[in-house]
């Protein structure tokens, strides 16, 4: 059979994720100490996996309701009012997805129609352009800038905007640049939205991590913003809980409604276990996710100390839990550094381009990882510095 | 600062004075400085490993001596609590609500060691009415560390 003629030429298209190229490439060594990874090295905190074990226990292993346990969705809607100040109906504007991923995926599908735009702003997690194309839209990069600390400006997003833009993808705190939005970064984004068709997804999946006292801030929550935008969260980086596979989506109704059919079809519903359990990360982890928090912080620091004083240097990330320093004075590119530090010293970063071409020059580090580990990796970063310079 | 030391250091007391100071923001003569004036002060009381010594052929035991004391009037029960923490075999000494009054660690080469050591030392001690005593089997958790797990990282590479 002639598969390349059979199957989806848009699916054909599409590159794997640069990550997963790396990794594999990782997986054939032996003792790689990896600063690759994405995911908490906590494990879910020992309550909310009793409660999942209790659920079980009791028997609540069905099908719950296609948006999820009501009682699970008004546990998010108190937590969302009580930390960002975010009011949404726990009926109709609440959707349980399976993680944060769904949730994108759910929204792009809902409201790209082929032939619109998506503006996307990288370096960023790299689902958002693939996803858009399957839905036949087109990705409009904006390619975000160290001296603007990775921020979006609202002259780059004035700039992308035509007739056909659709909506504006937001992934802040940013995986992997670190950058987050502060409320009057927001504004300003607000400022260019308001009065124009354009809708906006805020994935706001590491807003629990953000770090120097600035807390997270929704642009959900500034003036006339609600009712153009979705809200994607969840569990697994606040919570460590990554393999409960538990998100949401909160906005008007009348996306949410269109969301909820593609998720009534594709899914059913989000894992039912997941969804007692999740109940108590809300209600219950509010001190070990801020002990988390303190210790991302800690790491952070020593991770960004330690880049710098190799040379490389690295600014202060303010969110999310990755480091994102710059290797260009090596005079390798982002690939040709992550492999060779990867074969002669067997440490793995993943290349900055993997989130976007303007991620060239840089390398992802993430501090998911205890610090004798970081400290290790650091060491072994410097040895190879040396003997690029020999 | 003080306190987000303090759990540093008794999560790892191993990390430099800079380590420290770069994971707290804050100066390394601060740190340098609040550390020296804990240990004056006697807050921190000195600083160990936490050791498995099951994975190390060793064949000390320990036990947990539960211990019925008669409080004398004027000092209540702290000059046994002190007199019993004097000897080297005693590892711990708490005072407890409840059914008795003092939890005392007592460690030794044998079983038969330790059970001599409460029949002739604290059994025979003054104002002490009666001793428990129960055997340790094994540990699973010392110090806030697991012991029973091999604490290794089960992260796939499967992260995007």
């Amino acid at each position: 059979m002639n598969y390349d003629q059979l199957l989806n030429p848009e699916v054909l298209n599409i590159q794997p994720s640069g990550i997963r190229r790396f990794f594999d490439l990782a997986e054939t060594m032996s003792e790689v100490i990896s600063l690759g990874v994405g995911e908490p090295d906590f494990p879910t905190p020992w309550q909310i996996r009793k409660a999942g074990i209790q659920s079980l226990e009791a028997g609540k292993t069905r099908y719950t309701s296609n948006s999820g346990l009501q009682s699970l969705r008004e546990t998010v809607a108190d937590y969302l009012e009580r930390k960002y100040q975010l009011t949404y109906d726990p009926l109709q504007e609440i959707l349980i997805t399976v993680g944060g991923s769904e949730a994108i995926d759910g929204f792009i599908r809902a409201v790209v129609a082929p032939g619109d735009e998506v503006i996307i702003p990288q370096p960023s997690y790299v689902c958002y352009e693939p996803i858009t194309r399957l839905a036949g839209g087109v990705p409009v990069i904006i390619e975000t800038k160290a001296e603007d600390q990775f921020k979006l400006t609202p002259e780059a997003l004035k700039a992308a905007i035509t007739p056909k833009t659709k909506a504006l993808i937001l992934p802040y705190p940013c995986n992997p640049t670190g950058a987050i939005m502060e409320k009057e970064d927001l504004e300003k984004i607000a400022k260019v939205l308001r009065g124009t068709d354009i809708l906006v997804l805020s994935d706001e999946i590491y807003a629990e991590l953000t770090f120097g006292g600035k807390s997270h801030v929704s642009i959900a929550s500034l003036p006339d913003m609600k009712e153009r935008t979705v809200v994607v969260n969840g569990f697994s980086k606040a919570f460590s809980m990554t393999g409960w596979r538990m998100g949401y989506a909160c906005g008007p109704q009348e996306i949410l409604a269109q969301i909820t059919k593609i998720h009534q079809f594709a899914i059913m519903c989000a894992p039912t276990t997941s969804q007692y359990a999740a109940i108590v990360a809300m209600t219950e982890c509010d001190e070990i996710v801020a002990e988390m928090a303190e210790e991302y912080d800690m790491r952070r620091r020593l991770i960004v100390d330690g880049f710098n004083r190799l040379g490389l240097t690295c600014r202060d990330p303010k969110g999310a839990f990755y480091a994102f320093p710059c290797i260009e004075k090596t005079g390798l590119t982002s690939e040709e550094f992550c492999q060779k530090l990867l074969e002669s010293k067997h440490v793995a970063v993943v290349p900055g381009p993997a989130f976007g071409k303007g991620g060239e020059g840089f390398v992802r580090a993430s501090y998911c990882y205890s610090t004798d580990h970081i400290k290790e990796a650091l060491k072994r970063i410097g040895e190879f510095l040396e003997e690029l310079n020999r | 600062m003080k306190l987000k030391l303090l759990k540093l250091l008794y999560k790892n007391s191993r990390l430099s004075l800079e380590e420290m100071a770069t994971m707290l923001g804050a100066e390394t003569k601060a740190v340098a400085a609040a550390i020296d004036e804990m240990e004056k002060e006697g807050v921190i009381r000195g600083y160990k490993a936490v050791i498995d010594w099951e994975r190390v052929d060793n064949t000390n035991v320990s036990a947990l001596i539960e211990l019925k004391v008669t409080p004398k009037a004027a000092l209540g029960f702290e000059e046994v609590a002190e007199t019993v923490s004097k000897y080297p075999e005693v590892e711990s000494v708490y005072l407890m609500s409840g059914g008795y009054d003092l939890t005392v660690i007592v460690k030794g080469k044998s079983f038969h060691d330790v059970a001599k050591f409460v029949a002739k030392e604290l059994a025979t001690m003054e104002n002490v009415t009666s001793t428990a005593t129960h055997f340790v089997l094994r540990r699973y958790k010392e110090s806030d560390i697991q012991l029973c797990d091999r604490n290794s990282d089960d992260r796939g590479l499967y992260s995007l």
